[in-house]
């Protein structure tokens, strides 16, 4: 089974080809739009910054393809700052347009707690179900988040210092802040669902 | 609430991994693969893989060994040893690791957390602080201890924190190998210098000393010896941990 990953440029992907490898699939690089427009499975990873990250989605001029698949709800898999890209804008990155998919501004954690959130934490549901989400323990490494649920897509939600947006899904989109390729055998299982296998 | 995290060490020599006292007298602790594996398996947070050898040898990570752990292990892990630059860098990431620890390096040339921040992000970027006792407080020690560089220690840790550091991993020389507890005033002192998390490193032999490190401000704490020889389990631990009231992922 292809996966085929947006290279967002600074992005560290070895981890999450090594994930998919595991799953038996074969993880690629979607370079194009046409790539990203025909792979059955595509993944938006996410290290780096928010600003970087939409140049290298412009800069290969596939900003369109990846909103049409997530709007079409076409399996797609978004990770930590692949996730905030969704959104519109990011007080990381100011003056930077996001893919606009979702109607919300992504925002630093606040002082009060420890910035990065570099660890495990507990990933609970919000929606009463979900395809590929259950509550458990998830790792992250981030300093910004979304903090509403987005209306149209069912959340799970996480406390760092306040309740923020762990995870969306909707239709065969699925966007973690969290990492699943590094969540131990719980993520490993996430990306299973995701990728349509049994258990 | 975010977990306190337990996290493996493996030091590596020539492809395995060893472990000593204080740096020195390495013997050999198994193999690298099967070790973080298995620690994986046990609840391990995190793996670190340090190649104790590659500064001191003058030579750069040891990559094969980097990718044949990504393979098998769906934990983050964080690699150190020999990085001198960015491209450094970029090499182990792309062979798997998630994150680095710089130490050297970053001693001699400061600016090279702030390039490896900027380019990779400052949750990538772990600045590894090696301490020695002296009179007053703690000096910083490199080139895998053997050399003493007059810098303090809390300064040090301030300046890393500031200039891009996400992470400190600091180990006491004095306590490394030894069994007998961390250096807790250090920790203390650390974490209530810098906003950073912080992961205490050096001296555990159980689950007592790691409440301790906890109790004194750790994020996380790094383990070797006493898994490397089989004497506990990382599961075992964290039991003793959630005993204590101390919030780790079970």
């Amino acid at each position: 089974m292809r996966v085929a990953i947006v290279p967002t440029g600074t992005a560290n992907t070895a981890s999450v080809s090594a994930a998919f490898r595991r799953l038996g699939a074969d993880p690629t690089f979607a370079t194009d739009a046409a790539a990203v427009r025909t792979a059955e499975h595509v993944v938006l990873p996410g290290v780096g910054s928010f600003g970087s990250a939409m140049t290298e989605i412009d800069r290969h001029g596939l900003r369109d393809a990846l909103v049409e698949r997530v709007e079409a709800g076409r399996p797609t898999l978004a990770v930590c700052v692949g996730m905030q890209l969704l959104a519109t804008a990011s007080e990381e990155s100011p003056h930077v347009d996001g893919l606009s998919i979702i109607d919300q501004e992504v925002r630093r954690f606040p002082g009060t707690v420890l910035v990065p959130q570099l660890g495990w934490n507990r990933v609970t549901l919000a929606a009463t179900e979900s395809r590929f989400l259950i509550d458990g323990w998830a790792y992250f490494a981030n300093s910004f988040r979304m903090l509403e649920t987005p209306a149209g897509w069912r959340a799970a939600m996480t406390d760092h210092g306040g309740n923020f947006v762990a995870a969306v899904e909707r239709g065969n989109v699925l966007a973690c802040q969290f990492h699943p390729e590094l969540s131990g055998s719980w993520g490993s299982a996430v990306l299973a669902r995701w990728l349509g296998r049994a258990e | 609430m975010l977990a306190n995290r337990v996290i493996p060490c493996l030091d590596i020599d020539a492809g395995r991994v060893v472990k000593g006292v204080r740096f020195s007298g390495l013997r050999d602790a198994g193999d690298p693969v099967e070790s973080a594996a298995t620690y994986e398996a046990q609840g391990a947070d995190e793996i670190v893989l340090l190649d104790v050898s590659a500064t001191p040898q003058g030579r750069a990570n040891n990559l094969d060994v980097v990718s044949s752990v990504r393979d098998v292990l769906s934990i983050p892990l964080t690699v150190g040893g020999g990085i001198k630059g960015t491209d450094d860098v970029a090499r182990l990431l792309e062979a798997g690791a998630d994150k680095v620890g710089i130490n050297t390096a970053a001693v001699e040339r400061p600016e090279l957390i702030s390039e490896v921040s900027r380019r990779f992000g400052a949750q990538c970027t772990v600045v590894a602080v090696d301490a020695a006792t002296r009179p007053g407080g703690w000096e910083v020690v490199v080139r895998s201890g053997k050399e003493r560089t007059g810098l303090d220690v809390i300064e040090w840790c301030q300046k890393a924190a500031a200039i891009g550091a996400g992470e400190l991993l600091v180990t006491s020389w004095d306590r490394d190998g030894t069994g007998e507890g961390y250096d807790l005033a250090l920790i203390s002192h650390v974490t209530a210098a810098v906003a950073v998390p912080v992961i205490a490193s050096g001296g555990a032999s159980g689950s007592p000393h790691m409440i301790q490190a906890f109790d004194a401000g750790a994020s996380a704490t790094l383990i070797a010896s006493i898994l490397h020889d089989g004497l506990t389990t990382v599961a075992s631990l964290k039991t003793g941990l959630l005993a204590a009231g101390i919030g780790v992922r079970p």
